[in-house]
């Protein structure tokens, strides 16, 4: 597990769906410093699929992408 | 020489359907919130997704336009199964079952995420809708020599 990562900021992303999950986590990483991490979790299955589309794009890190009973992810602030 | 493409997309927005603004909406935002450049030039049918809740038209035809297709983003209709206003009012309730962020809040999140939107002046003048009648964050009301020098310079292009 990522125990050593410490998490900047957590968002709470259940419910929204396309494009909403994309966009709150591109306003709230703009709220982190460049090299740390934050943690969301959603429920819409896209996501599996958007958030490293998005990262790719942005030029941000996927650091983790789990699909439970929730999807929960870790994105790293690069630029 | 060739010019460098930016990370940008220009689109234009043909439509004024409830279905195709979505897409519209949807794909801007995406390209924003992944730090792209978005230019959206709105022609013809697609005036109405900039369009305030006024009644538009000087001439004789311009004022039945303005009545027989009148209103703002909130009154499109979807581009099947409009029914006369019941298609819309389904999806719209379906949608929100679902939780999708209604249309008019995806272009306030256009416009703060800093997404460009500018009215065809052609469009404008055919349909009689003036400036005054459109949203204030409308960036201008320009021709198809802008969206073209916009376009050449984005990696994406979209017609929708």
């Amino acid at each position: 597990m990522n125990e050593e990562i410490t998490v900047a900021k957590t968002l709470d992303l259940k419910g929204l769906l396309c494009p909403m999950p994309i966009v709150k986590i591109a306003q709230a990483i703009k709220e982190i410093e460049i090299g740390e991490v934050i943690e969301a979790t959603a429920t819409d299955p896209g996501v599996l699929a958007d958030v490293p589309a998005w990262a790719s794009t942005s030029g941000n890190e996927v650091v983790s992408l789990e699909h439970g009973d929730v999807i929960t992810f870790r994105v790293r602030r690069i630029k | 020489m060739e010019e460098e493409k930016k990370n940008k997309l220009s689109m234009v927005v043909f439509s004024g359907d409830m279905d195709k603004l979505f897409a519209a909406f949807s794909i801007a935002l995406g390209a924003a919130a992944a730090g792209m450049e978005v230019t959206m030039f709105f022609t013809f049918w697609g005036l109405r997704a900039l369009k305030k809740k006024v009644a538009t038209g000087k001439s004789l035809f311009g004022r039945m336009l303005g009545m027989m297709y009148g209103g703002d983003i909130n009154r499109a209709t979807p581009s099947k199964m409009s029914f006369g206003g019941v298609g819309r009012w389904m999806f719209k309730k379906m949608m929100k079952a679902k939780g999708v962020t209604p249309l008019p809040e995806l272009r306030q999140t256009a416009i703060d995420l800093g997404v460009k939107m500018y009215g065809c002046q052609m469009s404008m003048d055919v349909m009689e809708i003036p400036k005054e009648k459109m949203l204030d964050e409308v960036q201008g009301c320009v021709g198809v020599a802008f969206f073209l020098e916009e376009a050449r310079k984005s990696e994406v292009q979209l017609f929708i």
